[in-house]
């Protein structure tokens, strides 16, 4: 066989990531808990995917899975073909809250993967992405001279400085006021389609699932299973009061639950 | 007129003594001295050349005590934080040490190590110990799991992760538990130099009492201990300002 073959296997249908049959269980007081029952995702190099569900259902838990920092109890994760067995620079997780450094400055958090490179590459690649991010003038400040939106900004700037492949992001706007946050998806999508990373985002916010997938996943509650994939057919830059929008948005909304009325 | 903000503490601060000397003056069969006794006292300490020497050698007995004590303390600390296994083997030891005094291991120290610097230093040692190895525990308990999510995310060696996320994570903590056990090791070296040396503010005051009660003398080795801790605490107050240092309180 040759390798252009075995490489080519490797990647079956080009899929960047799979998981398959996916389950956790938490074991607590002597007590299990199934966090994840049967996870079967198939996402492209490329692709936007928001996940979905009730709260508490599991989400992040299937993305930190994803992102290697805790082992399945069944089933796998692979990207590119190659089991996922621990956290690798490739993919980067951000966090909703505190996750950059507070004792680096802007600088210093952008350029904290980027040890190894030589210095002037470093410098570039942090300016860069200071500018990317819109944080131009704040290169030496410290996170807490920043505001929330700044310094998740700042965080997608420190992950995408080591040029992984994936991004995932786990309810990044959480934190944020409604404005900030519709501002921060416009970012977000801006940058997404400047640099073309597979992104796998947790929300529970319907809109913002609407506003920014490819694809949106609805998990079921505990024990987690993927209860609907739909796909979000509408083309870059989006009109939030097209009927195709409001369609897609109550199907969400019907697939978790939610009555049409409050 | 309106009296400066810096000078309000000082204005009370002279009230009180003048109080002070107005009242020892109104009963002078009283044994306490007045402020100007003591002061009297003061520059006679000074002029003899005891104050400048017991200063040197009481600073000089909780420099050691304190850093041998910081040095072995405090990675010791942090390394039982990091390994939950090692903490529980080490926790019952600790428990039992924190709640003895430093002063109940006085006769223990004179015994091993006779009567001079090297018991007091002992004795500050042990003060200091079991403080900031509970202080680094804690630090490294109460680093917020985002920082150590990252730090492995980006593929840090366990010694660039111990210099890039750890250390800078828990400096803070350790610094307020540093300038605490300062504190109580200026503390214990007043209590030591009574008993294990002869040098040192703690054995001026014993000593200024037994040679012919000199009060003033007393009053003012207090006086000097007073101050000094005080400056003691304050640099240990400016070390936590700087500003690599101090982003936890402007984080919160």
């Amino acid at each position: 066989m040759s390798l252009a073959q075995a490489g080519l296997a490797a990647t079956p249908n080009g899929y960047k990531l799979r998981a398959k049959q996916l389950g956790m269980i938490y074991y607590a007081d002597s007590k299990s808990v199934a966090a994840l029952e049967d996870i079967n995702l198939d996402i492209s190099d490329g692709e936007f995917i928001c996940l979905v569900g009730p709260s508490g259902c599991g989400k992040s838990t299937l993305l930190n899975l994803m992102g290697g920092f805790l082992s399945p109890s069944s089933g796998s994760v692979t990207i590119d073909g190659e089991a996922v067995t621990g956290p690798d620079q490739r993919r980067i997780l951000v966090f909703q809250e505190r996750g950059v450094f507070p004792w680096l400055t802007v600088e210093g958090n952008i350029g904290f993967g980027l040890s190894k490179l030589p210095r002037a590459e470093r410098e570039s690649r942090i300016a860069h992405y200071v500018q990317l991010v819109r944080l131009q003038g704040f290169e030496h400040s410290y996170p807490s001279d920043l505001s929330g939106g700044m310094k998740q900004r700042l965080q997608v700037a420190r992950a995408l400085a080591v040029n992984p492949d994936i991004l995932f992001l786990d309810e990044p706007f959480g934190a944020l006021d409604s404005i900030t946050r519709v501002i921060m998806r416009g970012e977000l999508l801006r940058i997404w389609q400047t640099e073309r990373r597979t992104i796998v985002f947790v929300t529970h916010d319907i809109d913002e699932a609407v506003q920014l997938a490819d694809r949106v996943v609805v998990l079921s509650s505990r024990p987690a299973r993927i209860q609907e994939i739909l796909n979000i057919d509408i083309p870059h830059p989006r009109n939030i009061s097209s009927s195709r929008y409001l369609e897609l948005r109550d199907e969400l909304l019907k697939q978790i639950g939610l009555a049409y009325e409050i | 007129m309106r009296v400066p903000v810096w000078l309000r503490p000082v204005l009370f601060l002279v009230a009180l003594l003048v109080i002070w000397e107005i009242s020892v003056r109104m009963h002078p069969g009283l044994i306490l001295p007045g402020p100007i006794a003591v002061l009297a006292g003061l520059e006679e300490l000074l002029h003899h050349g005891l104050l400048l020497k017991y200063v040197v050698a009481s600073l000089f007995r909780v420099t050691w005590g304190f850093v041998l004590a910081t040095i072995t303390a405090i990675p010791l600390g942090l390394a039982l934080g990091w390994y939950r296994r090692g903490e529980m083997a080490f926790n019952p030891l600790s428990q039992i040490f924190r709640p003895i005094s430093p002063l109940a291991w006085i006769p223990i120290a004179i015994l091993w190590f006779g009567v001079g610097d090297l018991s007091s230093i002992f004795l500050i040692f042990v003060g200091c110990f079991f403080p900031l190895l509970l202080t680094a525990m804690s630090a490294v308990h109460n680093i917020p799991a985002v920082y150590i999510h990252a730090g492995r995310n980006f593929g840090l060696s366990s010694k660039a992760f111990v210099a890039r996320v750890l250390y800078p994570a828990v400096i803070p903590q350790l610094l307020v538990g540093m300038r605490i056990t300062l504190g109580v090791a200026w503390l214990v070296v007043v209590a030591a130099e009574m008993i294990a040396v002869n040098s040192g503010l703690g054995f001026l005051i014993v000593d200024a009492r037994n040679a012919g009660n000199r009060y003033d003398l007393v009053v003012a080795g207090m006086v000097v201990i007073g101050v000094i801790g005080l400056l003691l605490d304050f640099t240990m107050r400016s070390l936590e300002q700087i500003r690599t240092f101090r982003w936890r309180s402007s984080e919160d």
